[in-house]
């Protein structure tokens, strides 16, 4: 398991970390070197709210390898409020019906894990609807 | 730089070749191209392959398929570029060619799916798009198109069944074409029945993996006769171009920019536009592929590609026949080979031997092989 890969991205996993260009002041998540609007350096960094809509969705009745116990799982392309798309589970859907449009934001929780019980268990960000109460 | 031209084409059926290890399907391939184009031996030979290190166990397949088909000591590379290692080959190939570097080269493509579990081969296919920020997310590479699929389906308002025609036609091709993976012609009720694999991407919009292996041989054009009794079939143009790895940070998902980019500049080279192509070898991973590739290509406005299908216009007969061999969906899509495929199919076609489904005067034929999401795109025009 790749240890020191997921201990790299934690702000990013647990805090949606990202960057603004500080040259055109675009959002940007998952942070990168040089700013994908204007090729400027990138590296101020930037905070996401969480909040945003899903921009489009599907459901995986037969999960990849490590996602077996989880599914059916919905994945998602979610359009933060500040710009960026960022590729995500939706979680916490009870009965609700999934749309294209419908509000949701960040929460975190449990990805994967590598199976065994002695396994890592790697934690990240979900979203969820929006007004389900505190985060 | 100088012309080249392909003079020799071979491929095996794509299987489930139990009994055939990737360097004896890659050899196959590639003695049967140089058979066809009666040379003894090559100069370079670029192996096109998406996973081998992790389903065989085996990289370096420069050196690993060069001695295997009796040119031990020619240069030889492994050339990857996930599903678009096959065109990735062809293109290092014809560019060694044109510049006056080498003088016979071999593009080759291969896969061999079946020595990994179909569970691993799924995680390995993944591995075409960003582990940290797509993979780990839980996404699986069909789960990515079916993202593309449902958003184009809602900013254009088109149906689920208005994408069969893409999947019907294939098959009907397929069924004609003995080096097909499937060689039966389906229904649009089958269809509608066929399981959901990701929504709103079923079985029969996804095109199967399998084994196989296809190789060109390339050689300036300058050196052939034209008293050949084939004819000389020439590249006119090619054109590569990337895009982001993920979904995600593309301006406009449901755009190939790569595939309109990398196809601009083949028309240039070749000096020629959309109208000029009378059959197109696309990348049909999935139906939306199809879709969007012909778009990207000039065929259809941006949201109008499956108005092509549901008209009849991507048949043999049709304006723009598309998948003529049964393309990735009946074909088959051994990833890294695919590329190689496309090429072959176009020479096909421009000698006039694609048999039943053989598109009538066909002079200029393009082949586009899609690796990754839409993140790296090669296109190539051949004609006669």
């Amino acid at each position: 398991m790749e240890i020191p890969r997921h201990w790299r991205i934690k702000s990013q996993r647990y805090g949606l970390v990202g960057e603004v260009c500080p040259h055109c002041e675009i959002k940007i998540f998952p942070p990168r070197d040089v700013c994908p609007n204007c090729g400027g350096e990138a590296k101020e960094e930037y905070i996401f709210s969480g909040r945003g809509e899903v921009y489009s969705f599907t459901s995986l009745y037969d999960g990849p390898a490590g996602f077996e116990e989880t599914t059916p799982y919905t994945v998602a392309l979610i359009k933060l409020e500040e710009g960026p798309v960022v590729t995500a589970q939706l979680t916490d859907l009870g009965d609700a019906s999934v749309e294209i449009g419908m509000p949701v934001e960040m929460v975190t929780r449990r990805i994967r894990s590598d199976g065994d019980e002695r396994g890592m268990l790697i934690y990240g960000y979900k979203f969820r609807p929006l007004g389900l109460g505190p985060r | 730089m100088r012309e080249v031209a392909v003079l020799g084409i071979g491929q095996t059926k794509i299987d489930e070749h139990w009994d055939k290890s990737l360097r004896l399907l890659a050899g196959e391939a590639i003695l049967a191209a140089m058979q066809d184009a009666g040379v003894e031996r090559v100069d370079s030979i670029y192996v096109g392959n998406m996973m081998s290190g992790s389903a065989n166990f085996q990289q370096h397949l420069g050196a690993y398929i060069a001695d295997w088909v009796g040119s031990r000591f020619s240069e030889s590379l492994h050339i990857e570029a996930a599903c678009s290692s096959g065109a990735a080959s062809f293109r290092a190939a014809l560019m060694a060619v044109a510049s006056g570097e080498v003088e016979v080269a071999v593009a080759a493509g291969v896969e061999k799916m079946t020595d990994s579990p179909a569970g691993e081969i799924t995680a390995q296919l993944a591995t075409a798009a960003d582990a940290d920020w797509e993979v780990d997310q839980g996404i699986s590479f069909v789960a990515l198109n079916a993202l593309v699929m449902r958003r184009y389906m809602h900013e254009y308002g088109w149906q689920k069944d208005d994408f069969a025609s893409f999947s019907i036609n294939a098959h009907a091709n397929g069924a004609k074409n003995p080096y097909a993976r499937f060689q039966e012609p389906i229904s649009l009720k089958a269809y509608q029945r066929a399981p959901m694999v990701a929504d709103p991407i079923n079985v029969y919009d996804a095109s199967p993996m399998g084994d196989g292996a296809a190789a060109a041989v390339l050689v300036p054009a300058e050196a052939l006769q034209r008293s050949n009794a084939k004819p000389i079939i020439r590249v006119l143009g090619s054109g590569a171009a990337t895009d982001t790895i993920d979904v995600q940070s593309r301006r406009k998902p449901v755009w190939l920019t790569a595939a309109e980019l990398s196809v601009k500049q083949a028309y240039k080279q070749a000096g020629i536009g959309p109208e000029d192509i009378d059959l197109f070898e696309l990348h049909d991973a999935f139906t939306i592929m199809a879709t969007l590739s012909l778009e990207a290509a000039g065929f259809a406005q941006p949201g109008q590609g499956p108005r092509l299908a549901l008209d009849g216009e991507i048949t043999p007969s049709g304006r723009i026949p598309i998948a003529t061999r049964g393309g990735l969906k009946a074909r088959g899509h051994p990833v890294g080979a695919t590329g190689m495929y496309q090429i072959v199919e176009v020479v096909q076609q421009l000698r006039q031997e694609a048999g039943e489904t053989q598109v009538e005067n066909a002079r200029i034929g393009m082949a586009q092989n899609i690796g990754g999401s839409g993140s790296n795109i090669i296109t190539h025009i051949l004609g006669i």
